[in-house]
């Protein structure tokens, strides 16, 4: 008899905040056999993947520069989740947003002044908000799926930051690479230590944890958030607009996911290259849910993914391990919490008489 | 083989028993060849139970079945097949990205060549009025056309049964009409149907014999050209009740909820469209409207709650204000509490707290909003004195909602409402799926809240309960609602006809 699932009466409540230690002890686990199929020995490759990359100072403020982008994305789509809007386009927010950013960080090129990073993080803002905002007018105008939009932008934004950094933004002494110039210094954010890269757009990020830890757990509009994503009926019962809720949470994480992208650009990066990111967009879906959907815990699924890039860099330089390491151990990561996420809601029965019967 | 059985199909003494609950409780139904027959009963009265017994789904408790008078055990719906018992599923199992042959090939229990398969599907089609073309890919075809994918499955199998699970509730009034067509023409030729409903009209207009099955019980087996729609209401929603001790008419006092001639829409092709709707409700007295379900029930609540939004302001006034365009909170700041019929996920939130549950529809007329910011004391507090005052057995408010037993989580909907000191309430269903003790309970609360000089209105399929709470009574049939008669001077026969949408006026009944 075919095996089937069963839904749980009560699923554990210590089980769903325990998955994401469980996914990740069976992540160690495959990574290790994976490594002996490689013929690379675990512990090196453990250590050189986890332990190496955070054994200096110099690694910490690099986990601190990965971790920002995912932070802010993180926290920003869980929001979306909570409410049932699958926003995967976070990618093509943040290019959108990095591009706009560095449009005018390019336009104040070599001139001073304070003014020049705030505008810099509103055009960032802008530019991820419009981006998003697409996505809410189809899905609330034409019922168009958001996730099937909001992926399909992501590739439109890369190509068209693509666009803009052969032609328009294309650094004019750059013997014709698709680059821009590099920023001048008063359109780079600031650092937070000496000799490292680790810049202000990692507190910028706390600040948006607090932030959406009081929106989702102390205000209307955080209740209206979790009404509609579990029970849309009763959040109408309540009086609340289903599409105000889509475009407020749309239009925040676009905002967000483009303030990741500006800060990309005006931070560690330091100009428009055609290639901005390498993933943070996607990658933070895996954090949203490793982090349980609460901001807090999409803080350190946060550190957690960048060490994974920091990891696969080193493993990288150290064992000749192929940079598609670091892709494999977030896919392994996001399947083992998907998978303990089913079997804390289901149970396997090979007795198909008795799913009948109940 | 015994042929001296003039039944095809016979059971005698079926029981099923689930936890918690008897859905059906020593059953007996016969159908002859060539016979429609209609199980007939209310939501939850064991219908679906009963059709899964006969076809392998569920395995009786007690009982038996026999096949042309010999006594058979049906372990898989393969064997009910093999018997001659086909059956056409009220959902449809059916894959969007394949075509209408490659569906019906994986339904069969052996294998089939395509090509002679297809042919046998054309001419079937043709033969039985059921127009479709076997190419055709699932996701391009409409609900009906899918059902008749379902209705061709099962006459491949050539079966002596079919039988259909409220096969109307998704299709549109022509369509019902097409399949009549072809029911009546299957059962001319020999084909037992057991039909599945709780529509009068569809019972009426299509079948020969019927078995009203009442809280899984039988309560008759009836020729339909005896009865009336109304007599057949009565049998279904339960008649044991005969003289209904009134309750006293309160003072009446100023119109609190007015509805004139109040249009709308359906919302989708299976949604009922209210057609003028006159209503009117005071202050002190409880209304009672009956109905069947699925003639417009949800869609009047929504309509009056604000869920759905008239296109005029002046086709609902509540306390003298124009409110047809108001949403629910606006509605509910100037003094009109609901209750819906579906607790989880409609009155409540399964997965929060009851505590968070008791926020939903208080906030604004509560003032649980402190500096922008949730009060969550007050929320707690307000919890802690609906689950006081109004005996829910929980824990704590911490508890989440979809762990509450139906009575206990209505009670709490309920006096969530009520603390809230509406002027007008309006609750579907108020004790569906709740124990007896809870919904007397609530029936109390219910009366108690108009002699406080609150409007009530009452939106239910128990009809007993409609009688015994309700000053005035009407119903809803196909969207529109019949007049209203005082409790006091209508009898269940009566009701059952406006259920039914026939006119009382027209000389049937002299009252008001």
């Amino acid at each position: 008899m075919l095996p089937s699932m069963i839904k749980r009466q009560t699923p554990s409540r210590a089980m769903v905040y325990l998955s994401p230690l469980l996914a990740l002890a069976l992540t160690l686990v495959a990574g290790i056999l994976l490594f002996l199929i490689m013929g690379v020995s675990p512990a090196a490759a453990l250590h050189a993947f986890f332990i190496e990359p955070v054994s200096t100072f110099y690694g910490l403020t690099e986990l601190g520069v990965k971790a920002s982008p995912l932070i802010l994305i993180g926290v920003a789509l869980s929001l979306g989740f909570r409410a049932g809007v699958w926003n995967i386009g976070a990618e093509g927010q943040l290019i959108m947003g990095g591009l706009c950013g560095g449009a005018v960080a390019l336009f104040f090129y070599e001139k001073t002044g304070f003014y020049i990073i705030p505008l810099i993080l509103i055009a960032g803002v802008s530019g991820g908000m419009m981006w998003a905002s697409i996505v809410a007018f189809l899905r609330t105008h034409f019922n168009a799926n958001e996730i099937l939009t909001s992926l399909m932008l992501s590739y439109v934004a890369g190509l068209f930051l693509n666009l803009m950094v052969h032609g328009p933004l294309k650094d004019p002494e750059g013997y014709n690479f698709p680059e821009s110039r590099l920023f001048s210094e008063s359109a780079l954010l600031p650092t937070m230590f000496e000799g490292s890269r680790l810049h202000i757009g990692f507190l910028i990020a706390l600040i948006v944890v607090v932030v959406g830890w009081v929106l989702i757990s102390r205000t209307l509009l955080g209740y209206q958030i979790k009404v509609m994503g579990d029970a849309p009926a009763a959040g109408e019962h309540a009086g609340f607009s289903r599409s105000k809720i889509i475009w407020i949470t749309l239009i925040l994480s676009g905002g967000i996911a483009g303030l990741a992208g500006v800060i990309e650009v005006s931070g560690p990066i330091g100009q428009l290259l055609p290639t901005i990111s390498p993933g943070y967009g996607f990658t933070a879906i895996i954090v949203a849910y490793v982090g349980r959907l609460h901001p807090v815990g999409v803080l350190f699924a946060a550190l957690l993914l960048a060490l994974t890039y920091l990891g696969g860099e080193e493993a990288q330089i150290s064992l000749n391990l192929p940079v598609a390491v670091t892709g494999v151990f977030q896919g392994l990561l996001l399947f083992f919490l998907l998978a303990s996420d089913v079997l804390i809601h289901y149970r396997v029965s090979f007795n198909n008489k008795q799913m009948v019967a109940s | 083989m015994n042929t001296s059985s003039p039944y095809l199909l016979e059971l005698k003494g079926m029981s099923k028993a689930f936890p918690g609950v008897l859905a059906t409780d020593n059953v007996d139904l016969q159908i002859k060849p060539g016979e429609v027959h209609a199980l007939l009963g209310e939501n939850g009265a064991g219908k679906s139970t009963l059709v899964k017994m006969i076809y392998g789904i569920l395995k009786p408790d007690a009982g038996s079945i026999l096949f042309n008078g010999i006594p058979v055990e049906v372990n898989t719906p393969a064997h009910a097949r093999e018997l001659g018992v086909a059956m056409v599923f009220q959902h449809f199992s059916l894959f969007d990205s394949l075509s209408v042959v490659d569906n019906i090939s994986l339904g069969m229990d052996h294998d089939n060549d395509m090509h002679e398969l297809a042919q046998q599907i054309t001419e079937l089609s043709h033969r039985y009025g059921l127009p479709l073309d076997p190419q055709r890919h699932v996701y391009t075809l409409s609900v009906g056309e899918r059902q008749r994918i379902e209705i061709i499955r099962c006459l491949l199998q050539k079966p002596k049964l079919l039988v259909m699970d409220e096969p109307t509730s998704v299709l549109t009034p022509q369509e019902v009409e097409k399949l009549f067509i072809t029911l009546k023409r299957l059962s001319e030729e020999g084909m037992a149907i057991l039909y599945i409903s709780h529509k009068l009209n569809e019972i009426k207009a299509l079948c020969s014999g019927a078995t009203i099955l009442r809280l899984g019980r039988k309560v008759d087996s009836v020729k339909v050209e005896d009865e009336s729609a109304q007599s057949l209401a009565a049998m279904m929603m339960g008649k044991e009740l005969k003289n209904i001790a009134h309750p006293k008419q309160a003072e009446l006092g100023e119109v609190r909820l007015l509805v004139n001639g109040l249009d709308l829409p359906a919302k989708d092709k299976t949604g009922i469209a209210l057609q003028g709707i006159n209503l009117e409700v005071r202050s002190g007295e409880v209304v009672g409207i009956s109905g069947v379900a699925g003639n417009g029930q949800d869609e009047l609540l929504a309509a009056l709650n604000g869920e759905q939004r008239s296109a005029q302001a002046s086709s609902i006034e509540i306390e003298g204000q124009a409110a047809g365009r108001m949403g629910p909170n606006e509605r509910r700041l100037i003094g009109l509490a609901s209750v819906p019929e579906k607790r989880l996920g409609h009155g409540a939130v399964p997965d929060m707290n009851l505590a968070e549950n008791s926020f939903l529809t208080a906030f604004k007329r509560l003032g649980l909003i402190k500096n922008s910011l949730i009060d969550s004391i007050k929320t707690s507090l307000f919890a802690d004195k609906i689950i006081q005052q109004f005996s829910v057995k929980t824990p704590s408010s911490d508890v989440p909602a979809v762990s509450l037993s139906g009575g206990n989580l209505q009670k709490f909907i309920i006096g969530r409402e009520l603390l809230q000191d509406p002027d007008m309430l309006i609750v579907a269903q108020p004790t569906w799926g709740v124990d007896a003790g809870a919904a007397q309970t609530i029936r109390l609360e219910l009366r108690e809240l108009a002699a406080k000089g609150a409007a009530v209105l009452v939106i239910s399929q128990d009809l007993d309960e409609l009688l015994e709470i309700s000053d005035r009574i009407g119903a809803i049939c196909g969207g529109k609602l019949s007049r209203f008669y005082p409790t006091s001077d209508i009898t269940i026969e009566q009701v059952g006809m406006l259920m039914a949408g026939v006119c009382i006026e027209e000389g049937v009944l002299n009252v008001a």
